[in-house]
């Protein structure tokens, strides 16, 4: 078993007791609510007549439903204005802290959270969402949870669990221009598999982590449930400490945050921590990386072939070949020239600011394809307001890209931003899964920030190196 | 046919298996779109019954027995189990007849070739699955769904952490065996659509067709499901004295979230 890793530490600072189940009692730092999976755990606090035992430890936001284009009350769609009627109901009788849309803090969970301070160090966070990992690049221990488990969280501010086992991730060496935190994570996932982590939790480590800021160490976090892992983290590191230092409550509360920092320091993986397992990957190496298929495992460089079925292991063979039939991509092909119809700049993944801008230093001056519908959903009102303020939307307006409000939108097609018919996305989201993007026979191309605004402009997955070379030739 | 009609028609009729496999095998897709669809019935939902306060009665879940119904492929995500657009619901009522929605039914309603589309697997309640199931988002709605839709218990080679915490946290067994096991029965399902197969949690064995083969159940959940203590909000709630005082340690717990 690990020892001396962040999450030995974090784990041991939060368990409370061992139950009866073998299972470890661990205390709550902070409990992250949304009108999807929430309503349902109230409801079963008030068949058993219970109350929320942390609420000033939970805070709520609205993300998955709430429109994105026309935020006007009641919204258009009935039931997402009765999710949302719902969710302020609930907050309201339990005196929870709600970022709504009319406070401008409203947003993506996974982007309101750390924008405001509330994702900390050495913090447990849960959320009934599975890219609760996002909060891990903070050297939280964080991950997502099911309703009932969230009953569990609201009526006692703990959660039972059992420990896990720590593979350390390390990247090494430098990354090349145009390859970027999501092509890390996906190399990372095609590598390992979607359950390569199934049983672990990851420590991303290695030159080309620490040298990535705060949104790029978020973007990896986010999609360790992609590869099977529950949570992933970062060590807290100087990075960490200045992005922190700026969020709300430490601008609130600058005593806290001397007070603090010991306690960060204390929690990260001592030098000779002892792992599970290590696995270390040359990032120097590494390209942008696109999907080919409909789980996050099936990626390849972007210049690299589609490989043949037949050529994979046995149990990756029937997937492929299924995947290769939806998505229409033939072995030995690249991805590269592959047709989309719609381009999509969003997500908990994607949607921060730097994010934002990057994409935009690929549009500028340039039009979106004809055939290709392309919208920015910035991830929370802060991250829109800023890069508005920046002149990012007109960046973007100017090209053909259509400018939303904040929301998970595309990423899950829960709102009425989704694909129709079997059109293909070039998507920064997390998630090509059949149907993902709100149409059974949709196609979903994962890939940075950057790679989709290329693709936008050239109407099909483009290197974005390239792209870079024919604008300055 | 509005939500709330959905709902109370399934609470009038709930708890009759003849209507709950007949609505099953009616062949009807549930989409709200068309005229008087027929509408499923939770299938026997686990009673939690609550005596006001933290006194929940959690059911020992020791052995799970019914015949099979076998879900072939690796990777089925959450978002094949239960697609997105059906979780805009605020409880779960009524969520059985959306499962596997996408695979089961075309464009137009009409239905596709799938397992819990056959009449032969209408009274199954042992699904058997094959590698990473349940893989994807956190949603409950997905154990929800298949518990409602009348699955008691699953087989499979592997599951995705976040599903199996959730079948556990219904009560669902999620027991594992390696791939060719997990063939083999398939493959006995498909030529047995009606035999019996018994889960043993406790003893983590499978009987059908005359032999008992040996399976894998998570510690923590064998325990947990032997011992009826699956639901753990009331376990927990026991220790709340405890709870605070870990909280009272945490540097960066503020006094003032802590209840007096």
């Amino acid at each position: 078993m690990s020892e001396g890793t962040l999450y030995d530490k974090v784990w041991d600072r939060h368990k409370v007791t061992t139950l009866p189940t073998g299972q470890d009692q661990l205390f709550v730092g902070l409990h992250l609510i949304h009108e999807v999976t929430s309503p349902q755990a109230f409801g079963m606090l008030e068949e058993r007549d219970l109350e929320v035992a942390y609420p000033e430890l939970t805070h709520a936001t609205v993300d998955h439903i709430v429109p994105t284009a026309d935020q006007s009350r009641p919204y258009a769609e009935d039931s997402a204005e009765e999710m949302m009627s719902e969710l302020e109901q609930n907050v309201r009788e339990a005196g929870i802290e709600f970022s709504d849309p009319t406070t401008g803090d409203q947003g993506i969970v996974h982007v309101i959270g750390p924008e405001q301070g509330l994702t900390q160090p050495g913090k447990t966070i849960v959320c009934g969402d599975s890219h609760t990992s996002t909060h891990g690049a903070f050297g939280a221990l964080a991950f997502g949870i099911g309703t009932s488990q969230i009953r569990d969280v609201l009526a006692t501010g703990t959660i039972a669990m059992e420990k896990q086992k720590v593979r350390k991730i390390e990247i090494t060496g430098e990354l090349d221009d145009g390859v970027e935190a999501k092509d890390i994570i996906l190399e990372i996932i095609s590598r390992l598999g979607t359950e390569g982590g199934v049983g672990y939790v990851y420590e991303y480590a290695g030159e080309a982590i620490e040298s990535l800021g705060m949104e790029g160490r978020m973007s990896i976090c986010n999609m360790s449930i992609e590869g099977g892992a529950r949570a992933g983290y970062v060590n807290p590191d100087e990075t960490t400490y200045e992005w922190l230092e700026e969020t709300d409550y430490f601008q609130e509360n600058p005593e806290k945050f001397e007070e603090l920092k010991p306690y960060w320091e204390s929690i990260a993986s001592d030098d000779d921590a002892e792992y599970d397992d290590v696995v270390t990957i040359d990032g120097s190496e590494l390209e942008p990386v696109v999907t080919w298929g409909t789980t996050p495992g099936q990626g390849i460089g972007v210049t690299d072939p589609i490989p043949a079925p037949e050529d994979l292991p046995a149990d990756k063979e029937d997937t492929a070949r299924r995947a290769q039939e939806h998505m229409r991509v033939e072995p030995g092909e690249t991805m590269d020239g592959y047709d989309i119809d719609v381009a999509f700049l969003g997500s908990c993944t994607n949607a921060r600011l730097p994010d934002l801008r990057r994409g935009a230093e690929i549009v500028e001056g340039r039009q979106v394809d004809d055939d290709v519908r392309a919208l920015v959903v910035p991830g929370s009102q802060r991250v829109q307001e800023t890069a508005e303020k920046e002149g990012l939307k007109d960046i973007y307006e100017e090209a053909g890209f259509e400018w939303r409000n904040a929301g998970c939108s595309m990423c899950l097609g829960m709102n009425e931003d989704q694909l129709e018919g079997d059109e293909a996305c070039a998507s920064s989201s997390n998630r090509n899964f059949v149907g993902r993007q709100g149409s059974k026979d949709g196609r979903t191309v994962l890939m940075n920030p950057r790679m989709v605004a290329a693709a936008a402009i050239t109407g099909e997955v483009t290197d974005v190196r390239e792209l870079k070379e024919v604008s300055t030739a | 046919m509005s939500r709330e009609d959905e709902q109370s028609e399934s609470s009038e009729r709930a708890n009759s298996a003849e209507q709950r496999s007949a609505d099953r095998s009616s062949g009807r897709s549930p989409r709200e779109d068309g005229e008087e669809r027929p509408v499923s019935i939770d299938a026997e939902v686990r009673e939690i019954r609550t005596d006001g306060g933290d006194e929940v009665d959690i059911p020992e879940v020791k052995y799970a027995s019914g015949s099979g119904v076998p879900i072939q492929g690796n990777d089925i995500d959450t978002d094949q189990i239960i697609p997105a657009r059906f979780m805009k619901v605020v409880t779960f009522d009524g969520l059985g007849e959306f499962a596997f929605f996408d695979l089961r039914f075309d464009e137009d309603d009409n239905q596709k070739e799938h397992p819990f589309n056959e009449q032969r697997y209408q009274d199954s309640s042992i699904m058997v699955v094959n590698g990473n199931f349940g893989c994807g988002s956190s949603r409950e709605h997905a154990p929800q769904a298949l518990m409602r839709w009348g699955i008691d218990a699953i087989i499979g080679e592997s599951f995705a952490e976040i599903f199996a915490g959730n079948c556990l946290a219904l009560g669902i067994p999620t027991v594992t065996a390696d791939t060719k096991t997990i063939q083999e029965l398939q493959a006995w399902v498909d030529d047995n659509p009606d035999g019996e197969i018994d889960v043993d949690v406790e003893a983590e064995t499978v009987t059908y067709g005359g032999q008992t083969i040996d399976v894998t159940v998570d510690d923590a959940q064998r325990k947990a499901l032997v011992d009826g203590i699956w639901d753990t909000t009331a376990l927990m709630k026991s220790n709340a004295g405890e709870v605070q005082k870990k909280a009272e340690e945490l540097p960066y717990v503020d006094d003032s979230a802590i209840s007096s």
